[in-house]
């Protein structure tokens, strides 16, 4: 067995053990924890693969940002576990169908899907030879290149949906006190303080 | 014997193994003396005379600290989840020598030399924030918990404008490569380094490197004034020490990616003298320097501030300075300064 061999089975172990620990963890916490680990494995499977800029952007992307924001929300919601595990009973049923069907499509990717004719020959023609270019300048020749319509429509479809959500989101409330940084900077202490000369038993 | 290194599988493991100890213990020893100068310089600002006992001029004072650390004892809070809560210790600290593995110290002189160098640290360094709040809830205490809490919120948001200024260095070299961006910094000494056409940027991205690795003024994880000392509040002895090692690691680690991003690395500052690592360690001392000092006169930040400068002042100055970038080293603006591409383009 080869090094790289090797490693891929202690990563392709890792993911797989770590996705099942996510299902059947009893803590949400070490449910994303464990995501997280599977994350991590299927990022060792992409610098398998070669593509070592893809590993890095999942890294960055999933376990960096998404899987925080996950480990966020988890962390600080009180869940009551007794009444979540009450909910899934009843919902039983229809996660094993899903579940079934999900294992059959694999199933049938694995064993019994066919490739046309000329789709090895399609995908060859966009990509380039490892030796010519490297990964990470092939994905931006792709991206930026060749299918930059696409790529500027998928954006801006993401931005109309960042901009929806915070329209949705966003109350006005005037009763807040807000800070003005800016005039805050620019406070004059002469203009903001008044000294008073207080008169021995008069007061002001 | 050579071909036993290169060929054999055990060869080539106890190469990697060789190289990797050559990396790790150096740092380690020089952490232990860069923490002892942190002190030090912390104290001579403050009129004190920090560590003076142990060694001459208190040189020997870390090593004294970490046989106090491991000699002490493990406490574990009773309602901590004790597999998380010792794991988040060791994540951090090994996270934190990970990154080291793509760093080249010379020319060639790197373990790794992959082609997203670059990402690779960024993505490892993102991950350093799962230690402090896999640590903080571990610990089922109460300031811990908002310590990681902060954290976790101050190193996303400050990542961002880090990815976005490593962006403009990228876009510059049109490689994310270290040595490759090292050596596009060759050229008429320091004048030819990327702190000339990236200057406002070498300030961004010192300020996100403090708040990146809670360094003061950005030590809100830790304030202990008002959090005791934020997600380490319940460790002790060995896990203590690991926290403290990692941090320290990912210190030095941020100060040696402004010396390579934007000081020129192992480049000499004036031609006549001969390129080396003794200028990277020369460079990542300096900015240490200037860590410690900025840690000894600024007072901490309010954290609305910290979450007003990072998404309201940093992320759209580096977003901007990105665009700027890409169509000054298009359009060779500047005598091609911003347009050093070795590969592709």
């Amino acid at each position: 067995m080869s090094v790289a061999d090797f490693a891929f089975y202690v990563f392709a172990i890792t993911t797989v053990a770590s996705g099942l620990f996510t299902v059947v963890s009893k803590n949400p916490v070490h449910s994303v924890l464990w995501l997280i680990a599977a994350f991590l494995g299927a990022t060792g499977l992409f610098v398998l693969l070669g593509a070592e800029f893809l590993a890095m952007i999942l890294m960055i992307i999933y376990v960096g940002a998404v899987a925080i924001l996950f480990l966020f929300v988890v962390m600080m919601l009180d869940v009551d576990f007794a009444e979540l595990k009450a909910e899934m009973a009843k919902s039983i049923p229809v996660a094993l169908l899903i579940g079934t069907v999900l294992l059959m499509q694999l199933g049938a990717v694995l064993g019994v899907w066919q490739f046309a004719d000329g789709a090895e020959a399609a995908r060859a023609a966009i990509t380039p030879a490892v030796e010519e270019i490297h990964n990470t300048a092939a994905l931006g020749q792709i991206l930026y290149t060749d299918y930059i319509l696409l790529f500027q429509m998928a954006g801006l479809i993401l931005l109309v949906a960042m901009i929806g959500a915070i329209v949705l989101t966003m109350r006005h409330r005037t009763n807040v006190k807000r800070q003005n940084v800016i005039a805050q900077m620019h406070r004059d202490p002469a203009a903001a303080m008044e000294l008073k000369d207080v008169k021995p038993g008069q007061g002001l | 014997m050579v071909e036993f290194f290169t060929t054999t599988n055990l060869g080539i493991f106890l190469l990697i193994l060789g190289q990797s100890l050559l990396v790790v213990v150096p740092l380690l020893v020089a952490l232990a003396f860069l923490l002892w100068g942190d002190r030090k310089i912390w104290a001579a600002v403050q009129l004190r005379k920090g560590p003076n006992v142990v060694g001459a001029f208190g040189l020997m004072q870390s090593f004294a600290d970490f046989v106090k650390y491991i000699m002490k004892e493990i406490v574990i809070p009773a309602g901590a989840d004790r597999f998380v809560f010792l794991l988040a210790p060791m994540l951090s600290f090994v996270l934190a020598l990970t990154a080291w593995a793509v760093v080249p110290f010379n020319d060639g002189w790197v373990l790794a030399d992959i082609n997203v160098a670059i990402l690779f640290v960024f993505a490892v360094s993102s991950l350093e924030v799962y230690g402090v709040i896999m640590g903080g809830w571990a610990s089922n205490s109460k300031y811990p918990f908002l310590g990681s809490l902060r954290s976790a919120a101050q190193m996303i948001s400050y990542e961002v404008s880090i990815g976005l200024i490593i962006i403009g260095v990228i876009i510059s070299t049109g490689s994310m490569n270290f040595g490759d961006i090292v050596m596009a910094q060759d050229g008429a000494g320091f004048l030819s380094w990327y702190w000339l056409p990236h200057f406002p940027m070498v300030f961004l991205f010192l300020i996100s490197a403090l708040a990146e690795t809670n360094r003061p003024p950005f030590d809100l994880p830790e304030a202990e004034s008002e959090l005791v000392a934020g997600y380490q509040v319940e460790y002790s002895s060995t896990p203590f020490l690991l926290f403290m090692i990692g941090e320290y690691v990912a210190i030095v680690l941020m100060c040696t990616l402004i010396s390579i991003l934007f000081f020129g690395g192992w480049l000499s500052p004036v031609e006549f003298l001969p390129d080396g690592i003794f200028w990277l360690c020369l460079k990542i001392v300096f900015f240490f320097f200037v860590f410690s000092m900025v840690k000894a006169i600024t007072p901490r930040y309010r954290y609305d501030q910290l979450m007003r400068i990072g998404w309201k002042v940093f992320l759209p100055l580096s977003l901007a300075w990105v665009v700027l970038v890409a169509f000054f080293a298009q359009y060779g603006a500047f005598w091609g300064a911003y347009a050093r591409w070795t590969v592709g383009g």
